[in-house]
């Protein structure tokens, strides 16, 4: 059981998504990809929620599975309560103005052909809020909140930099007054100098605005820096998942460890003995039976070969420190 | 010292766009030794990259050129060199391996074929003897099973045993210098660490040295031994590694050591910036091209670009017309 709580924002709850891998003459389902395979947490208000992993782990497709951008398979998504995958489409459009997204590629995710005014009031025009010259008024205040004159307002992105076409994003997002934001790879494309920038502004919007965001990032420096609260995921599973000073002073998951290890410290005198991983990750398509991580374990033991481990809650005092290990099970 | 292995000094290049003609490297100098490593870093379009392809000669011409300078290789100028014999220098005594392995890697020939052509070519050896040495180039590399893998072809494999693959076929000719430009940059950490481990192994056993091309300060500080910094096309500070990282010399590389993020236990609830943005490459400022993001920027700044100039410690180097104070706390030895 993960820290459930009644009065979270966002309660994720077993959430489950497969894709079908169709082959054969009459392209029949002949594999599943398990992309996401039963993963909890819960997220209050003005709180971030840091997912780490490395590519092809599930993060995003559960950031895009939490907002039914893919349709889950199975499991719960609570949002104030409401279950969200139980909504008709109707109904979830109104669900989806407190849910937004801002994505890794700030030149993709751009219409080329759409002033940034146009591109910031969209979501005003598409729920309809607001009379138009209240919209307009609306473009300001955001380009404002996000740093951003009003003189960029006719503008296309083309002419903008990657640190500032993901502040136009973040506008956008943030034009319907959301709850929750999922920000995926937010800083990822983005150079040092302008990334601390783009990541101060996400600190700032939850500190002032009590916005709850679910972070996700390969980089565990950055996941540290921004997030309260941290869930390991490997393999379409999270594998440990901690408060951020917890996950840092006291990693406890095998993975956990190596993950930690492997990042190279920007100080020449830190010498650390690297935990080197063997391999690579295996397919999702056809995980390993057992812990899913058993195949590059260090420690791994005989009955991580066959039964998959529990989620045990390991921290101290009132502390939810929750691994999925035979180690601690 | 001994003489450097290379040598470039005064390097410039540019390339004509639609836009006007744009200067991608400015006044470059630099040495490298023979079995060091030297990281060349900085942000996107500071000039590291071109800098590094125009030591193999790899400058697209047009709409690329190398306007005026030297780069000398085992006291040999390759600039203006004939391109036949810039291909004989290629592989067989710099090599180069790149960001993403994909499209470095021909899709249509096994990981086998493309090896033994490099070999057979430049090591004058038979068919069979070249498979062999490919196998065990392989090997050393730490890609699993290599008797097998030498026969798969690149989409076969992952991202790090395609990176490996590289690697292997970059030092198959035993090169004097690797050019690596981002070798990690496309993997995943524990994949990256593998690779680095790997890189740094061969380095000993073949007595390379290495030029480091990438954006990650961590990388640098772990595998370098000096680490020069690049800022819109030109070097602002060259420096030993712990120099630089307990020292910065320039404004540019202290803040940009100061922004990033990094896993501590006392963690700040907001990270230092750098003001603005990079200026674009066509519209440069006159003087240096960091003064207008700069905290201690005055008059002089805006008006004269800083030289890059001997700044007090050891051999490093520091290009700002106000360098901050080099600490005398560690004796130079």
């Amino acid at each position: 059981m993960t820290g459930s709580n009644d009065m979270a924002l966002l309660d994720v709850r077993d959430l489950k998504k497969y894709f079908p891998v169709r082959g054969g003459f009459f392209q029949r389902v002949v594999a599943q990809v398990r992309a996401v395979d039963g993963v909890s947490f819960s997220l209050n208000k003005g709180r971030t929620y840091g997912l780490v992993g490395e590519s092809g782990c599930g993060k995003s497709t559960l950031g895009r599975a939490i907002l039914r951008l893919h349709e889950p398979t199975g499991g719960q998504v609570l949002l104030n309560g409401n279950d969200i995958l139980a909504l008709r489409r109707s109904e979830l459009s109104e669900q989806r103005r407190r849910m937004q997204i801002i994505f890794q590629d700030p030149f993709a995710s751009l219409s080329p052909r759409r002033t940034v005014a146009q591109i910031i009031r969209e979501p005003l025009d598409v729920h309809r809020i607001g009379a138009p010259a209240e919209r307009e008024r609306r473009v300001i205040e955001l380009l404002a909140d996000v740093g951003m004159g009003t003189e960029v307002r006719d503008r296309y992105p083309h002419e903008f930099s990657g640190g500032q076409r993901q502040r136009i994003g973040i506008a956008r997002a943030l034009a319907l007054n959301p709850d929750f934001i999922v920000a995926d790879e937010p800083v990822s494309a983005l150079d040092v100098s302008v990334q601390s920038q783009v990541l101060n502004l996400i600190a700032e919007l939850k500190i002032k605005r009590g916005i709850a965001f679910l972070f996700i990032s390969h980089d565990l420096a950055v996941i540290q820096h921004v997030s309260d609260e941290i869930g390991v995921m490997y393999l379409g599973r999270i594998v440990e998942q901690a408060s951020a000073q917890d996950l840092y002073d006291d990693p406890q998951h095998p993975y956990t460890q190596a993950l930690m290890s492997a990042i190279p410290v920007p100080d020449p005198t830190t010498k650390r003995s690297r935990i080197v991983l063997e391999g690579d990750v295996p397919s999702p398509m056809n995980p390993p039976p057992g812990c899913p991580f058993h195949t590059r374990c260090a420690q791994v033991m005989k009955k991580c070969r066959t039964a998959a481990p529990e989620t045990v809650n390991v921290g101290r005092a009132d502390n939810l420190h929750l691994v999925a290990c035979h180690l601690y099970g | 010292m001994t003489e450097p292995l290379l040598k470039v000094s005064d390097l410039v290049i540019e390339f004509s766009t639609e836009a006007g003609v744009v200067r991608a490297a400015d006044e470059i100098s630099f040495d490298v030794h023979a079995n060091e490593t030297v990281g060349l870093v900085g942000e996107s379009g500071c000039g590291k990259t071109v800098t590094g392809l125009s030591i193999l000669g790899l400058i697209p011409s047009p709409p690329g050129r190398i306007v005026s300078g030297s780069i000398q290789f085992m006291g040999r100028e390759l600039v203006g060199l004939p391109e036949t014999e810039m291909r004989r220098i290629r592989g067989h005594n710099i090599s180069m391996i790149f960001q993403e392995p994909m499209t470095a890697l021909n899709p249509v020939f096994t990981i086998g074929n493309q090896m033994i052509d490099v070999l057979m070519r430049h090591r004058k050896l038979t068919r069979r003897q070249a498979r062999d040495a490919a196998i065990e180039m392989l090997a050393k590399v730490g890609l699993p099973v290599p008797a097998r893998r030498v026969d798969e072809y690149p989409h076969q494999l992952s991202g790090g045993m395609r990176q490996r693959v590289m690697i292997a076929m970059a030092l198959s000719c035993d090169p004097q210098l690797l050019i690596a430009d981002e070798p990690t940059t496309a993997l995943d950490v524990t994949t990256q660490a593998q690779v680095l481990e790997q890189i740094a192994k061969l380095q000993d056993e073949f007595h390379m040295a290495v030029v480091l091309i990438t954006h990650d300060l961590g990388v640098v500080a772990e595998t370098c031994r000096r680490a020069i910094v690049m800022y819109c096309g030109r070097i602002v500070e060259n420096a030993a590694i712990d120099n630089l990282f307990a020292n910065p010399r320039h404004p540019y590389a202290q803040g940009l050591l100061e922004s990033i993020p990094r896993i501590r236990s006392d963690r700040l609830d907001e990270l230092p910036i750098i003001p603005g943005r990079v200026p674009d490459l066509l519209h440069l400022p006159a003087g240096c091209r960091f003064a207008d993001r700069c905290p201690h920027a005055d008059a002089i700044c805006g008006e004269q670009i800083p030289l890059l100039v001997p700044g007090g410690i050891g051999e490093d180097f520091v290009a700002c017309h106000h360098p901050r104070p080099a600490r005398s706390a560690e004796p130079v030895t």
